[in-house]
């Protein structure tokens, strides 16, 4: 129970359905001793409270469990590491993963519980093929993509009690009716542990300044910046490159090298990406049988974007796919979930793209 | 009543005795104490009986019981009160202090104050000979230990600490607030400058406490007003908590040989019992603890599972102190004790039974070694 609606709307369905539930509050900071701004921040004196005071209502018992050391270790360090590396990695997927799915629920299953139960958006039932994830019923809220790295056994342990509500404006109202004090905090936004937003502020902290080169594709020096890891692939502002490229049309970047502290730039483009690959992946479920020889996927490289037809092969270990059409700003670190209509196969950490050969690209 | 059966947490509060509501209840309609007519001459009247009562239960003379909100602020006021009444203050404290002393000289230590600490051993007792140097370093040496530390009811070494503060002519500050109720608590026997104690760590109200301030010692006080209490503490006195006090704290002064005899009973087959347990460490032998408290640390497991597991079994334990959000902090008692593993406090008061005892006896090691298998 994060003090957010979406949790305490559903240890109350799953209070209503029955069940012996016992509300968790996540300390996942050492430093919990801060006040909400806005919709900003986690582990707050507030936010337990109000986590607090809805298990109140519902006649719950209701705990602080400390994670600070795994979420140090498996999200924050995780986190940092990737950047260093020049890859973008989302700090949510992996706290489903390694915190709220494993952490959490190893504890609770070793203290007697059969499951943990989420406030989040997305549907986990039973089909012909086993245990399935499947996108929640309000697509504007789904969050199957955050959760796309649960495995079989993690799937057999969570009940996400939202997945069928139509919107999330149904959710507050039944916060409301309910009389939780909560029903109409803001959502939160932004990465939990980064309160003020400020994510180069935070990583040019952590990561020390490391001054480099812009450059073309090329490899012509055309700028300099004060940190590789402040990048994001696809980014276009903040670029500060004094030359205008020769054709007069906006760069954006295109890969981040850190070990050499080069930023690549280009023209849209060369952004364009055809394959993207890699090997550290997941199945939501049973690994699909006709996935050694090939099969046809909608896939969705971030939590927001839209879905795009591909076809999926998993190749000497590597999970491969070849969207029907060219993707753009694929950052690799993130996540690319694998879809069949509304269902999550599975996902995996794009390590590697392919892009558009320069002579192919229509001028 | 709500029951209380399975409530190992009197050192957190004692639930109020029955004495203390009925007392409190029986007051009726009361005016200020201060003011002079009739009305606020039986408020007073009222107020300084629980007072004495109070100075007589303690060892001390009524004109220096100074009541407080609890143990907070006497500690606060007692320390604080003091530097601003000598701003060369020095103080010596022991490592192992409840918070409220703790963050009360780090506060003053960031405003310029020399502060110093003072280790402990292996069981939890403070170092008298290391306390004994401390002390005799300079001047204008305040001194403050507990009579009994919060955590694990372990006894200090407070006569060799209170001769050391006389030789060297230091102040000491003596914090009861765990201790009162379970030992004898004598002001003018220990011969300290103050003395803080809290009304609900006997089965009094909370909110309500008391410094004993020694007549040659002199503080400023934290809150000015009305100038009440000899004006070290204004504010209107709370005549119906003050009696709820005296009355929970003559109760428990009353049976204290009685309680601390079925106290020690009960400790010691906890002790037997966690003596058999492998990876299991108690703190401090029966000799030097609180007839109360047994406290012990679990190696390979967490704390969080401990007590949650128990409080499944209607065993109300507790695994140390919670910052705000609820988040259980590490133990600065149990770091200066160098000890490992998840510590685990059992204390016990006027609502405890055999029943509970036992039933608690009967689930330690299985709770433990499941403790341990969770993750």
């Amino acid at each position: 129970m994060s003090g957010g609606v979406d949790s305490a709307v559903a240890a109350a369905r799953a209070v209503d359905a029955g069940h012996e539930v016992v509300g968790v509050h996540l300390a996942l900071s050492r430093m919990p001793g801060t006040l909400r701004t806005g919709a900003r921040g986690c582990c707050t004196i507030e936010d337990s409270m109000d986590a607090r005071r809805v298990s109140t209502a519902l006649d719950i018992p209701y705990y602080v469990w400390d994670f600070s050391e795994r979420f140090q270790a498996d999200v924050i360090d995780d986190f940092l590491s990737e950047y260093a590396e020049g890859r973008t990695p989302n700090p949510c997927l992996r706290c489903n993963e390694k915190i709220k799915f494993e952490a959490l629920l190893d504890r609770a299953m070793d203290l007697g519980f059969d499951k943990v139960v989420t406030g989040h958006y997305a549907r986990v039932e039973n089909g012909a093929d086993g245990i399935e994830l499947h996108r929640a019923s309000d697509e504007a809220k789904d969050q199957s993509y955050v959760l796309g790295v649960l495995n079989e056994q993690q799937l057999e342990h969570c009940w996400f009690p939202l997945a069928d509500t139509p919107s999330k404006e149904l959710v507050r109202q039944e916060a409301e009716q309910r009389g939780f004090a909560l029903a109409r905090k803001p959502d939160s936004h932004d990465i939990c542990f980064i309160p003020d937003g400020d994510t180069r502020g935070y990583l040019n902290d952590k990561l020390g300044e490391a001054p480099g080169d812009i450059v073309d594709q090329s490899g012509e020096s055309i700028g300099s910046h004060e940190g590789a890891h402040g990048y994001t692939v696809g980014q276009r502002r903040g670029l500060h490159i004094g030359t205008p490229a020769p054709d007069g049309k906006p760069r954006f970047v295109l890969e981040i090298r850190p070990k050499v502290r080069e930023v690549v730039v280009g023209p849209k483009e060369s952004l364009q990406v055809t394959l993207v690959a890699g090997t550290r992946m997941s199945w939501a479920g049973r690994k699909p049988a006709q996935i050694d020889e090939g099969m046809d996927v909608q896939v969705q490289i971030r939590a927001h974007a839209e879905p795009v037809d591909a076809f999926a092969q998993l190749v000497d270990g590597e999970l491969v796919i070849r969207p029907e059409h060219p993707l753009v700003g694929v950052a690799t670190g993130q996540s690319a979930v694998v879809y069949a209509g509304t269902r999550v196969l599975g996902q995996v950490t794009m390590d590697r793209t392919e892009r558009l050969e320069p002579e192919a690209v229509a001028v | 009543m709500q029951s209380f059966a399975g409530y190992f947490d009197h050192a957190a509060t004692s639930p109020l005795r029955a004495s203390a509501r009925e007392a409190m209840l029986s007051l009726g309609p009361l005016a200020n104490p201060a003011s002079t007519h009739r009305a606020g001459q039986r408020a007073s009247a009222l107020l300084e009986d629980a007072r004495e009562r109070i100075a007589h239960c303690t060892g001390a003379h009524p004109t220096e019981v100074v009541f407080t909100s609890g143990g907070t602020e006497s500690i606060n006021l007692a320390l604080k009160g003091q530097w601003m009444q000598t701003p060369a203050t020095r103080f010596v404290a022991a490592a192992i202090e409840h918070h409220a002393t703790l963050d009360a000289l780090e506060w003053l230590e960031k405003r310029g104050a020399a502060v110093g600490f003072v280790p402990c051993d292996a069981s939890s007792v403070t170092d008298a000979d290391a306390f004994r140097a401390a002390i005799s370093a300079g001047d204008n040496t305040a001194a403050t230990v507990s009579l009994a530390n919060n955590e694990t009811g372990v006894l200090q070494p407070i006569e060799a600490i209170s001769n050391a503060a006389r030789e060297a002519g230091a102040t000491l500050h003596v914090d009861a607030v765990a201790a009162l109720g379970h030992v004898p608590v004598d002001f003018a026997a220990i011969g300290a400058s103050f003395l803080s104690i809290a009304a609900h760590k006997v089965g009094g109200p909370v909110g309500v406490g008391a410094l004993l301030v020694a007549r040659s010692a002199s503080v400023t006080p934290l809150a000015h007003g009305g100038g009440q209490q000899r004006g070290l503490r204004s504010g209107t006195g709370d005549v119906a908590a003050a009696v709820g006090f005296a009355a929970a704290l003559e109760e428990a002064v009353a049976e204290l040989d009685a309680a601390s005899s079925q106290l020690r009973g009960w400790s010691d087959r906890l002790r037997g019992t966690l003596a058999g347990l492998d990876g299991v460490r108690v703190t401090g032998s029966a000799e030097i603890s609180m007839p109360n408290v047994v406290h012990f640390t679990v190696e390979g497991a967490s704390a969080e599972a401990l007590t949650f597991l128990l409080d499944e079994r209607d065993l109300a334990t507790s695994n140390g102190s919670a910052c705000t959000a609820g988040v259980v902090q590490e133990s600065h008692v149990v770091t200066a004790m160098g000890a490992n593993g998840a510590p685990l406090r059992l204390s016990m008061g006027w609502t405890t039974t055999d029943d509970d005892v036992e039933r608690l006896i009967a689930v330690l090691p299985e709770t433990i070694a499941r403790a341990r298998r969770s993750r």
